[in-house]
């Protein structure tokens, strides 16, 4: 047990993102090294240091607006905070507890709505096929998003470079895969 | 028949919060030969020592056994009282209950049967304890002051006044260390120089002190009032009484291209050069590194040239042995370069400086004469950028301390800008600004409030160039972390305050401890902030830790005190827990065979050979001698005698022995 | 020693012309590229950002099917899946508890010991030490390299080049003629995988590294990354539309620009398929 454990607010997301993915809230120092290097910091509710400050706070409505932000979304993974942050935080790996967090109490940002419905796209394209189908994603995606319009003079540009198949290349152990996605399928959804 | 009286200290709530004070003293109370175990909450206290006092009286004891903290911290204190209380000082004895069980282990039953385990080899430790009396030294009144920078300077120049002869080492040609590089100084924005050179002149005048400049030292042997230092004069390849400091030959030298130390390389000098105009001694050094001759076996132009004949290209270094009481290391800091940050692109670009490089930028003295120019092309910068905490506070890239003087340089720099380029902006990010000190805080508000510095709380993530600005990327975290990129002409970076080079290498030949940066160990970090661990060496300024001007002074006049209040004293006491060789009656004398490998371990050179003689002077047997005033007390020597002749007061076989078997029996 | 090829779903599909360019390169130079058997997606953005044991999973189920045929070192030219297979690596061997899960999960005996080699690395080890002999028509064109995150980033977990100012793909390009420009936007994010759900912030990101690469003069830039190129290359009218400009520059992996120093045809390297016409060659 570490010793921040015996002080940490025990219903604090802090002490959940401790727990799971063994980054301390505290460690923070508010310099803002995130944020200045952050490529979407300028369309998120809160820059990562300000995600960082909230969840120092150990207050219940603080840790509510973090679970609810549109930042945890747009959060594209590109590591730059982690790689520049003088205290070595894992800010990528806190924002994927974050986000898996987000979905489970279904306190999803409505602007995020785009962003999961093309992850989820993803995630059926390769439940049913083993490896992406593009062409079947950009269908599926555009059923969950409703954006019909949305790059419709791309498709056919791609097919015509030999960009995008007409027909999925399968995994031939499709039970396999399926087992996969049916056994960690508990861990989120 | 022994009579031993115990004293548990629960030393506030250090020792009681874990351990139980009072069955500890309860089960003690009933070991053979205890005749009194007590608890107190602050032995060391007043009414604690007292309680010793009069238990010695009272009980008739033969021996204490304190039951405490560190040794370290309090045994003096109360060897010192069983001397008032009647008894020989050295019949009393600590268990360390604090460092060595309460502040580590948990609170539990274990953790107190620990603690009554550390009591009980002490008490069968006394029984054996012999009564010694301390050992007289003679203390050597000459100090020698290690390091010329203004900590160096102030520590020589104050016991010097006190009448007491300082010999002062600087490594470099010249003394004057940082401070002779700064343009103006906080919070009063005086010039450097103008303070600093009548000191350094001050130092090589005063009739009291011996300067040995370009020399190091070599080897550090002895102990406090009686060190035996070698030190090494690295030749300057010219005869010092000869040169008359004119110049000359600095000016002929055909090798120009060699980057200026003092400069931080923003400028060039010769290989035979004297760093700076003010230099004390003022007198050139021949840079054998970069010297033509030494390379290539010619050119020899500074000698052609010198009207007094005084350059000497075969003088070879001179090593010198010193007999000294006390010395002082004052062997300053260093910053560490900024190349570590890729992010920051110093070293690649070159309008990105470091904070001793805008110091000569602002210097008269300087490179520009004082004028802020940028060193890729000269332009006066209208857009500054200052980033404090370039390095500080920074576990990952950097260091993990704050190296406390950058806060008030960086606001000094911002505003000395400022003073010299009205219409120019300058900008400075930063996380806290640490500006504790008389008129420190006021200064800072005065770069913000009346020179308009635009201070931004965030650090910069980046700095790349773009169309010859410097793209500054940062953020500010009081404006809700939103993004702040600034176009600047130059960039300065407050970096980190490190150890100095060669710090380590220089600890351990004078056997004081070093931090896990390097910087040298104070005794305790709050009472004892000017003396090391080892008796008669002390520390003033920055080799401690970073440290600004008035700190480093007044803790280098703490040391000069330090130096006098030991010089006042014609011998010194020293604790007689040394070696010693046993001996008998004749026709023996001693078990001791004279085989005298014990001399070849000694690392204190404390082992002599005695010749016991008839009348007639005939030697009957060789034996080893311990020289009291020399021994250190490590003991090496009894684990090696084959013969088992020697012992080690205070820490005999006997009674280590005692102490294991009291471990190893029930009670 | 055969080399496994972990191809991933995009050089199958939008990134054809990056495989054509890594097997042409394969061929020319006589190494044998052995596909792992019945490879599955490594799971990428979507599988960590909505469930970290899948997002574990998949990969693992890929090295364990490497190691079950017996390639000890797979070569992954893609940016994105390499930087999924070495961090799946990396915390199964830091977490015996986690990984003895994931191997219940896919069902398959996992050790972890396969080599793992980003597309920069294969070209090193391989192709360097043949290629003096080999160019016949020096890529004498001033290039941008853009590494991108995922090749870089995180550091400590992959271990190779370093995190700011990386150097390994631009002494690459200077072994067959080119000449790298100084490029800060190296490994600044180009949107990733949000080209299709967020397509106004890659047009926003990657329209930067596009401009800045233009800026310093360069005639191409170059990548290692599907996801990149897609973003940079496919997105490029989108990108022009945002930034109101026509930016011309052209995308090209860094094995294409190989094949073209050796003299193979631009069709055969896969330039035909970029959506940015490709002049230079």
């Amino acid at each position: 047990m570490s010793h921040s454990e015996h002080h940490i607010e025990r219903n604090s997301l802090s002490y959940g993102i401790e727990k799971n993915v063994e980054v301390l809230a505290q460690k923070c120092y508010q310099c803002g090294k995130c944020s200045a290097g952050c490529p979407v910091a300028d369309q998120m509710d809160f820059p990562p240091s300000m995600v960082m400050r909230l969840l120092q706070t150990e207050i219940p409505a603080n840790d509510e607006k973090i679970l609810r932000s549109n930042s945890i979304w747009l959060c594209v993974t590109c590591e730059m905070c982690l790689s520049r942050c003088p205290m070595e935080i894992d800010i990528p790996s806190m924002m994927d507890y974050l986000r898996q967090k987000s979905r489970s109490e279904k306190k999803v940002n409505k602007q995020a709505k785009n962003i999961i419905a093309f992850h989820k796209s993803f995630l059926n394209s390769i439940r049913w096929t083993g490896r992406l189908f593009e062409l079947g994603l950009i269908l599926d995606y555009k059923r969950q998003s409703l954006n019909l319009t949305q790059d419709v003079t791309l498709a056919p540009k791609m097919i015509t470079r030999g960009k995008l198949h007409l027909f999925p290349n399968m995994v031939k152990d499709m039970g396999h895969l399926a087992r996969i996605f049916r056994k960690t399928s508990n861990s989120s959804k | 028949m022994a009579r031993i009286g115990v004293f548990v200290c629960h030393c506030g709530e250090n020792i009681s919060a874990t351990v139980d004070c009072g069955k500890v003293a309860e089960t003690i109370g009933k070991l053979k030969h205890v005749v009194l175990s007590t608890e107190y909450k602050y032995m060391c206290s007043d009414p604690g020592q007292t309680l010793i006092k009069e238990a010695i009286k009272e009980h008739n004891l033969t021996g204490v056994v304190v039951s405490a903290c560190s040794p370290r911290m309090h045994e003096p204190t109360f060897r010192k009282a069983c001397a008032e209380g009647g008894l020989n000082p050295y019949l009393c004895e600590m268990a360390n209950l604090r460092e060595h069980c309460s502040w580590v282990h948990e609170k539990n039953e274990l953790t107190t049967e620990k603690a009554i385990d550390i009591v009980r080899t002490q008490v069968e430790k006394v029984k054996l304890n012999s009564a010694l009396q301390p050992i007289k030294v003679p203390v050597t009144k000459t100090a020698m002051v290690i390091g010329g920078g203004i900590a160096g300077i102030q520590a020589a120049l104050d016991i010097a006044n006190t009448g007491h002869k300082v010999v002062m080492i600087e490594r470099s040609p010249s003394i004057g260390g940082h401070m002779s590089q700064l343009s103006e100084t906080f919070p009063t924005l005086d010039c450097s120089q103008c303070i600093l050179t009548p000191r350094m002149v001050e130092v090589a005048q005063h009739p009291n002190i011996t300067l040995y400049t370009y020399a190091e030292v070599e080897s550090v042997e002895g102990f406090i009032g009686n060190f035996t230092v070698k030190v090494r004069k690295k030749a300057k390849s010219l005869d010092e009484k000869l040169c008359t400091g004119c110049g000359l030959c600095t000016t002929k030298c055909p090798q120009k291209k060699i980057p200026n130390e003092f400069e931080q390389g923003m400028g060039m000098r010769p290989a035979i050069y004297i760093p700076f105009p003010q230099a004390v001694p003022n007198r050139p050094v021949i840079d054998r590194e970069h010297c033509t001759y030494y390379i290539k076996g010619k050119c020899k132009i500074c000698e052609i040239v010198c009207p007094t004949k005084a350059i000497r290209f075969d003088q070879p270094d001179e090593i010198i042995e010193l007999q000294i009481g006390a010395i002082v290391a004052a062997t300053g800091f260093d910053i560490k370069h900024a190349d570590f940050f890729p992010e920051y692109g110093y070293g690649r670009y070159k309008d990105i400086i470091d904070g001793l490089q805008f110091e000569r930028l602002a210097s008269a003295s300087g490179p520009t004469s004082g004028v802020i120019k940028r060193p890729s092309d000269g332009q006066i910068p209208k857009n500054i950028v200052f980033i404090a905490c370039a390095g500080s506070r920074d576990p990952a890239k950097g260091i993990a301390y704050c190296s406390k003087i950058c806060c008030m340089y960086t606001a000094k720099h911002a505003m000395l800008y400022k003073h010299k380029v009205h219409e120019g902006k300058a900008h400075v990010f930063y996380m806290d600004i640490r500006s504790g000190g008389k008129n420190y805080d006021e200064f800072v508000r005065r770069a913000i409030e009346e020179d308009h510095v635009n201070y931004i709380r965030g650090r910069v993530s980046t700095i790349y160039e773009r169309n010859g600005k410097l793209i500054v990327k940062g953020v500010d975290t009081l404006l809700s972390s939103m993004p702040v990129e600034i176009e600047a002409d130059m960039v300065v970076l407050a970096t980190a305050g490190v150890a100095n080079s060669g710090a380590e290498e220089l600890a351990q030949k004078l056997h004081i401890s070093y931090d896990s940066h390097k910087f040298f160990a104070e005794a305790h970090p709050k009472l004892k902030p000017v003396e090391t661990n080892t008796a008669g060496i002390f520390l003033a300024g920055a080799c401690q830790n970073p440290k600004d001007i008035p700190d480093s002074v007044s803790q280098a006049s703490g040391s000069a005190v330090k130096v006098a209040a030991l010089f006042s004293q014609n011998e010194l006491t020293r604790e007689p827990l040394v070696a010693v060789v046993n001996r008998m009656g004749p026709p023996l004398h001693s078990t001791c065979v004279g085989c005298f490998l014990c001399q070849a371990v000694c690392p204190y050179q404390a082992i002599e050979r005695e010749d016991i003689k008839t009348r007639d002077g005939k030697v009957l047997k060789s034996l080893a001698k311990i020289n009291e005033g020399l021994c250190q007390g490590c003991g090496t020597c009894v684990a090696l005698c084959r013969s088992k002749s020697i012992d080690l007061h205070g820490y005999s076989n006997n009674q280590v022995y005692a102490e294991v078997v009291a471990l190893l029996n029930e009670y | 020693m055969k080399t496994g090829l972990y191809p991933g779903c995009s050089l199958t599909g939008s990134a054809r012309d990056y495989n054509e360019s890594v097997s042409a390169l394969a061929e020319a130079f006589g190494l044998e590229l052995i596909q792992i058997p019945d490879w599955n997606c490594c799971g990428a953005t979507a599988a960590h950002n909505l469930n970290k044991e899948l997002s574990l999973a998949l990969p693992a189920r890929i090295l364990a099917l490497a190691e079950k045929n017996g390639l000890e070192e797979i070569v992954v030219p893609c940016a994105a899946c390499y930087s999924r297979l070495v961090v799946t690596q990396h915390e199964l061997k830091k977490n015996p508890e986690l990984k003895n899960r994931i191997s219940e999960v896919i069902e398959m005996d996992y050790r972890g010991t396969s080599r793992i080699l980003n597309v920069i690395e294969w070209i090193d080890k391989y192709i360097i030490p043949l290629l003096p002999e080999k160019i016949t028509k020096p890529f004498n064109y001033k290039v941008a390299c853009y590494y991108g995150c995922l090749l870089v980033r995180p550091n400590k977990v992959l271990n190779y080049d370093r995190a700011e100012d990386p150097q390994t793909m631009d002494i690459v390009m200077t072994k067959i003629g080119a000449q790298p420009v100084d490029y800060p936007y190296k490994t600044e994010c180009c949107g990733a995988g949000f080209s299709i759900s967020r397509t106004d912030i890659v047009s926003k990101l990657s329209g930067k590294i596009i401009e800045d690469a233009e800026y310093r003069g360069a005639d191409a830039i170059i990548v290692a990354c599907p996801m990149c190129h897609s973003n940079l290359d496919m997105r490029r009218p989108d990108i022009n539309k945002y930034w109101k400009t026509e930016f011309k520059i052209p995308v090209i992996f860094v094995t294409q620009a190989i094949g073209l120093a050796i003299g193979l045809s631009p069709e055969k390297v896969g330039l035909k398929r970029h959506f940015v016409d490709v002049k230079i060659s």
